[in-house]
């Protein structure tokens, strides 16, 4: 049986919708990013709970620096690393807003380690996304503190050796370990049920932050298909096989 | 009725961010100048006017603060002495990129390195030369006394809001440390959120139905609409010259030379023009208080009646470059200051103007 086009656009047939914190640009993304399917889950959360007026994100530096451009609300742009040290005065000035944080693994977990440190062990209330690819996407593909054991980059072009390179960095588990935090999940959106609970941990986090919990940290295991020179398909098959068993879905706190 | 204290420059500075309506205090201790944090936890301002008041990490952290607190459109500021001053220049480069206003206080000590704690004049170029990467300036403010310290506060926001511009208190470790009467301003309620938002239509608060959303950012890809911008920034920067060049002058009228000194300096520089006039020496003295904008007219115009110019400095000489540039070859400039800590006495100065100046 063939569906006429009309039928499909009748409002009862709608099985989904562009959400209207969402804006019209183009994301810039590479296809098969993980990037642009967070950046969507935050636009639906934001417009589900009603809190566009009430929320002031801020941005990183890498490939989500033009974040701002895409989900309509306040935005502020830190400089590499700090997102952490922004949101903690724009909370602290701000306390009757919802403050989030999006940062990179490069950003979040190498040059802003003090800073996300030092946010989540105050237990600022806010959300911190984390957005770990395991390489630094938007300077092409250098090696990045979450680069697995043995994985290619640019800066680790046979590998990651960690005799030389040192270890993986699992900044999730130290996060979850210290007292400020009250919410630290680790989550992916490499399929329709795993953006689905991505979602749920967001909206988890915002209704934390309203009843002052301290900080809500969120892992999301991305992939970097350009940085990984791999399709999108084989990108979503590369982290399930090889990022899941390092860092393992799931919440790692929930009090 | 007047409210006179005995106070340390630096607890000046504290109680003047309060009476002034501050917003946030954001800072990491080191010497000379950890009393303004300590003099404010005393205060607990947090408990009366609602300042809030926090010790960051690192000197990169409160200057991430002051940015996002100034995204916001707060009144924020932070205070450090210059090791830590150098840790927030990139901070400072996305400030005057954004066009964020905040309040920078440097009680500078002697440089390079750790180098010491007594007090210096040697971050001269990395404040009024914009001091991170880009092509950018901040406003420098040069408090020569207590008041000072306590006044320049108040008019440091009012010139970081008008021009949406970080500006800097230039202070060093003597101001900082030394004790003097201050006539204390009263009290000024901070913004409401509301004042905020009329005063500040570009902070982050929240998107309203009414308005397209605010965004703080400092990135620009188009290298055309990047270069206008650069352009806009650099008109903010001449307007700054046209407008808000301040500076002092003592009996320069009659002066056959000049000695130009900031701050602590120019202190130790007024007694070496009562020792030089009671030589019979018309000495006279150019204090700018502004080091960015620079006093560069005046002393342009000065240079056309005197015989030479002795810029005093507690540096191996910085400030004499921009004397130099200012007076146009007219007339001879020379550089004397004692440095790595070490603070010049009224004689010294007397001797170098009577060597370099009016001997050589
Ligand atoms: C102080 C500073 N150092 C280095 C850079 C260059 N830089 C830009 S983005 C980036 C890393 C981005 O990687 P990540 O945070 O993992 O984010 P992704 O691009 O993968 O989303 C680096 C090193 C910079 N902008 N600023
Ligand atoms: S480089 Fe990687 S992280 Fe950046 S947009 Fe492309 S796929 Fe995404």
């Amino acid at each position: 049986m063939s569906i006429d086009i009309n039928e499909i656009k009748k409002a009862e047939n709608l099985v989904y919708k562009k959400s209207s914190v969402l804006t019209d640009k183009v994301m810039h993304y590479c296809p098969g990013c993980s990037h642009g399917a967070v950046n969507r889950i935050m636009a639906e959360v934001i417009e589900e709970l009603d809190l566009q007026e009430e929320t002031i994100g801020v941005t990183p530096v890498g490939c989500s620096v033009l974040l701002y451009n895409y989900i309509d609300i306040d935005w502020q742009e830190a400089a590499h690393g700090r997102a952490p040290a922004l949101a903690t005065a724009i909370k602290r000035l701000r306390p009757d807003k919802y403050v989030v944080t999006y940062q990179g693994d490069g950003d979040l977990a190498a040059i802003g380690t003090a800073e996300t440190i030092h946010a989540c062990n105050r237990g600022e209330n806010i959300i911190m996304i984390f957005i770990n690819n395991g390489i630094y996407g938007m300077t092409g593909g250098q090696m990045a503190p979450t680069t697995l054991e043995g994985m290619k980059s640019s800066t680790s072009p046979f590998g990651r050796d960690v005799a030389r390179d040192g270890n993986p960095l699992n900044m999730t588990q130290i996060v979850a370990s210290l007292p400020g935090t009250s919410y630290v999940t680790r989550q992916s959106v490499h399929t329709a049920a795993a953006a689905r609970k991505m979602k749920r941990s967001l909206k988890k986090a915002f209704e934390n932050q309203k009843n002052n919990k301290g900080t809500s940290f969120i892992e999301v295991v991305s992939t970097c298909s350009s940085g990984w020179k791999m399709t999108p398909a084989q990108s979503n098959k590369w982290m399930v096989e090889n990022m899941f068993p390092s860092y393992p879905l799931g919440d790692l706190k929930d009090e | 009725m007047r409210e006179v204290r005995l106070m340390k420059g630096n607890e000046a500075i504290a109680e003047a961010a309060i009476r002034c309506g501050v917003d946030g205090y954001f800072g990491y201790p080191i010497t000379p100048q950890s009393e303004v944090m300590e003099t404010l936890m005393d205060l607990k301002p947090w408990e009366t006017t609602g300042m809030e008041v926090l010790q960051a990490e690192s000197e990169v952290a409160s200057i991430n603060m002051l940015y996002g607190g100034a995204g916001c459109g707060k009144k924020v500021m932070t205070s450090s002495s210059s090791p830590g001053i150098s840790l927030m220049q990139e901070g400072l480069s996305y400030l005057a990129g954004a066009e964020l206003p905040c309040v920078v206080v440097n009680v500078v000590r002697g440089g390079p390195g750790l180098g010491t704690i007594q007090p210096s004049q040697s971050d001269y170029f990395q404040s009024v030369r914009g001091g991170g990467h880009g092509d950018y300036n901040t406003i420098v403010l040069a408090p020569s006394s207590v008041q000072e310290m306590s006044d320049f506060v108040e008019l440091a926001f009012d010139l970081a809001f008008k021009y949406r511009n970080p500006a800097i208190i230039l202070s060093d470790g003597m101001i900082g440390q030394m004790m003097e009467k201050v006539e204390m301003k009263p009290f000024k309620k901070r913004w409401t959120n509301e004042e905020i938002e009329k005063y500040c239509p570009w902070a982050t608060t929240g998107k309203k139905k009414d308005r397209e959303r605010n965004i703080i950012t400092s990135v620009e890809l188009d290298s055309q609409v990047f270069e206008s911008f650069n352009h806009k920034l650099v008109a903010k920067y001449r307007k700054m010259e046209e407008e808000e060049v301040r500076f002092e002058s003592f009996q320069c009228e009659d002066a056959d030379y000049i000695i130009v000194a900031y701050g602590s300096s120019a202190r130790i520089c007024q007694k070496s023009i009562d020792i030089l006039r009671s030589k019979g020496i018309k000495a006279g003295l150019l204090r700018p208080i502004t080091l960015f904008p620079f006093p560069k007219a005046e002393l342009n115009s000065i240079a056309d009646r005197v015989k030479g110019m002795l810029s005093v400095e507690m540096s191996t000489g910085q400030m004499v470059e921009d004397v130099r540039l200012a007076v146009e070859g007219k007339v001879k400039v020379e550089h004397f200051g004692r440095v790595g800590g070490m603070v010049h006495s009224p004689e010294e100065v007397v001797e170098a103007l009577e060597q370099k100046i009016i001997g050589g």
